[in-house]
């Protein structure tokens, strides 16, 4: 024990810890927090623009390395701009500690200047959240914070401390051990529900592993159990766009990433299988369709660490509540004693169905040599940057299901996306956290003009800090995936998705002091990409596409996996779309 | 601690006695609407002892809340003036100072023993006027109402008898006399 400040114990959890980086914008306050902060050089501080970028950043940061992501604002306004942050992480199960300030305890509820009722604002949008009242309780809150973002479901937390709470002295101690009175997520799964899983995975005739966020959350293990599973069984494996990268893509057992604009043979085997086994994946409205129609005949194994996501919107035959890694450790000891062995004729005629469904080449576009079609640009980017150590951020809309289709990941932590909530604005600043992971790394946001002007004030940021991101943009001047839903649903009634006045970006990466490249033409694409990835600077690289490309393949809103639409496909698209489906977003 | 230099908010004004109250506040039952005077509650940091609710005026979906809170004068005063404030809130009756009022709480207590610990459990609960409503060989459930400090001391004496657990409502309250709230 030693008696330190209430702001020095923020700094020293934060050591102990072992946080190297956090993201914040100082104000009245976190004034005391920033004043330890600039008294020692054991945690990095990396000041961004706005507090969404603070928050974002970290989210980059945490996704990329595996590690607790922190952030440390100040009150009201402060606090209420890493709202959106926070309920991005809450959706994609990030780990984050957010640190706020808040006016002093005597004038909480008072109105006071730059207050407002963090813990109640952010009570929906957290795992858990803080009001250290009392300096006693700070040490504690602190590190159960980083143990409550890190284990189970991972998720954000919220620490908010009173100005004097920050200037007052007590005893800081780091916890031995975390023996919390309630919160105690549940590791192992149940051996005899595993056991009936391999049995019903032996049986099977029609297997599909279908995987979400959740393996890539669970840690590298779990990647490494999840390959030696699907390689052990022979079965096909489809991802969920949190998923990507678990399993690699290069790899014949992989069937492309499933759900609304997901490939033909991923939704088709979703929709024809006769066991599904559900790792880490929470069977959301993207994913599932119209759900009275979801994989009729199948066989559900759902394993997840959340007992909430079980049952919430399929029911589950098996329920495996437990950590990935663990589970699929267990799975595959289970699998190699049994000697099981599979239906081999069985599995051989699923292979040859789901051939079929790849024959269909359902991500194939019209390319053309007058204008840059955005399934183009993405192809070449990955051509230009696979042999990189790349990380790939997006940000919301038709670009961002155009880079889960056409850019594939081999490794996990490496793709990172707002999932969940689709926030707009979330690839630059999540671009800013990844680079001061891995400074070395190539980092690219592929993004969409509109989504990228909601934080783009982070760039300066990226300069600041010479942090080199790439930021390409594929320009259609309209809000994409909004165009093309008014292009399917409302009559081509194109209601303000057009942005009418767009910066020059080239102009405008110059102002903040970054390196700016426009390109128009297919020709000149490979020589653009590549003067981007040499230049040794933040840039925005301004990639003008064909504005009125559509993404496919596409399960209309209210539809089954199995009345997907096509990029050439003959049904007229607004036929397909019925008016209950146009209710759902 | 002198903060006064390092800080812009205004120091604490000096501390007043506190005191506690009972509130009843007539809301429209909507959904959301506890969750609003909770949140009131926890996002200004006033304390709340006791939280009753139930929809008391069913044709026009009327709940009646009752509180039990603390702090100074000052506090409480704000405490009635935010709770009016609220949108579904109707009315706020601050019962301890508009006249004398019934407090009632009900406790159901489970008590487990034998032999003559479970027969002065009995003669206890009979002393206290508390009714048996469910009974086997070893165990007792008593329903007791009363004050909280009548069901408080009830509660002590069971503990040595083999008190297992208590259920309470919490305080709801009435002004006395022909008036409404």
């Amino acid at each position: 024990m030693t008696e330190m400040t209430g702001a020095e114990m923020v700094i020293a959890a934060l050591g102990d810890q072992g946080v190297e980086h956090i993201f914040g914008y100082p104000g009245g306050a976190v004034l005391p927090i920033y004043d330890a902060l600039f008294q020692q050089d054991k945690v990095n501080h990396i000041l961004v623009r706005h507090e969404q970028g603070a928050v974002h950043a970290a989210e980059g940061y945490a996704r990329s390395t595996g590690k607790v992501g922190t952030v440390l604002v100040t009150s009201g306004p402060g606090a209420t701009n890493a709202v959106t942050g926070l309920t991005d992480a809450l959706c994609d199960s990030i780990p984050l500690v957010v640190i706020t300030g808040q006016v002093p305890t005597h004038l909480i509820g008072n109105d006071a200047f730059q207050e407002c009722d963090t813990v109640g604002i952010t009570r929906p949008c957290t795992k858990y959240n803080y009001l250290v009242k009392d300096i006693a309780d700070l040490p504690r809150a602190l590190h159960e914070a980083f143990h409550i973002a890190a284990s189970g479901r991972p998720g954000p937390v919220v620490v908010d401390i009173p100005k004097d709470i920050q200037f007052a002295k007590g005893d800081y101690f780091k916890p031995k051990e975390f023996q919390h009175r309630g919160y105690r997520p549940k590791v192992k799964g149940d051996l005899d529900k595993i056991k009936a899983a391999v049995d019903m995975m032996a049986a099977a005739k029609r297997p599909l592993f279908y995987t979400g966020g959740g393996v890539v959350n669970s840690g590298r293990a779990a990647c490494d159990l999840l390959r030696e599973l699907v390689k052990l069984t022979g079965f096909p494996i489809t991802s969920t766009l949190m998923g990507l990268g678990a399993f690699p893509a290069a790899d014949q057992q992989w069937l492309g990433m499933l759900g609304m604009h997901g490939t033909w043979e991923a939704n088709w085997s979703m929709h024809d299988c006769d066991l599904m086994i559900a790792v880490g994946a929470r069977f959301d409205d993207r994913i599932t369709g119209r759900l009275d129609a979801f994989s009729p005949g199948s066989k559900k194994i759902h394993i997840d660490i959340d007992p909430s996501s079980i049952n919430k919107n399929v029911k589950a035959d098996v329920a495996i509540v437990g950590d990935c890694a663990h589970v699929l450790e267990d799975m595959v000891r289970l699998w190699r004693a049994s000697a099981a062995i599979p239906d081999k004729k069985a599995l051989q005629a699923w292979w040859e169905q789901i051939g079929k469904w790849r024959a269909k080449n359902s991500l194939a576009f019209r390319n053309s040599n007058e204008i840059i079609k955005p399934q183009y640009a993405i192809q070449r980017l990955y051509e230009q940057t696979k042999h990189h150590d790349t990380y790939i951020t997006t940000e919301v809309g038709q670009h961002q299901m155009w880079a889960a289709q056409f850019y594939p990941f081999q490794e996990p932590n490496r793709w990172m996306t707002s999932g969940g909530l689709g926030t707009m604005g979330y690839g630059l600043p999540a671009a800013v956290g990844v680079q001061r992971a891995h400074p070395n790394a190539l980092v690219v946001d592929i993004a969409g003009e509109a989504s990228v002007l909601m934080t783009m004030q982070e760039m300066s940021t990226a300069v600041q800090y010479d942090l080199p991101i790439k930021i390409f943009i594929l320009n259609n001047r309209y809000m994409g995936m909004v165009r093309q839903w008014q292009e399917l649903l409302h009559g081509g009634r194109y209601a303000h998705s057009y942005t009418e006045a767009l910066p020059d970006f080239v102009k405008l990466a110059e102002a903040y002091h970054a390196y700016g490249i426009r390109c128009e033409h297919p020709g000149e694409l490979d020589d653009k990409i590549r003067e981007m990835i040499e230049v040794k600077k933040p840039v925005l690289f301004d990639c003008v596409v064909d504005p009125t490309e559509n993404c496919f393949p596409m399960i209309p809103s209210g539809r089954a996996h199995n009345e997907m639409l096509l990029g050439d496909a003959t049904t007229r698209v607004e036929d397909a779309v019925t008016e209950q489906g146009k209710v759902m977003v | 601690m002198n903060t006064a230099a390092t800080t812009h908010y205004p120091a604490m004004t000096t501390a007043e006695q506190v005191e506690t109250r009972t509130l009843c506040v007539l809301v429209d039952n909507e959904p959301g609407v506890l969750a609003r005077v909770i949140g009131l509650f926890a996002g200004r940091g006033y304390n709340i002892d006791s939280l009753t609710v139930s929809e008391t005026e069913h044709e026009k979906h009327l709940s009646r809340i009752t509180i039990v809170t603390r702090g100074t004068p000052m506090v409480i005063e704000q405490i009635k003036n935010q709770l009016n404030r609220l949108v579904p809130v109707h009315r706020v009756v601050d019962l301890t100072t508009t006249g004398p009022a019934l407090q009632r709480e009900l406790a159901m207590v489970k008590v487990r023993g034998k032999g003559e610990l479970r027969m002065e459990a009995l003669r206890l609960a009979d002393a206290f006027r508390a009714r048996v409503i469910d009974a086997t060989n070893e165990s007792f459930v008593f329903e007791i109402t009363g004050a909280s400090d009548k069901i408080e001391s009830f509660i002590n004496l069971m503990l040595p008898l083999g008190l297992v657990e208590v259920s309470r409502t919490g305080v709801v309250a009435i002004g006395r006399g022909p008036e409404g709230m």
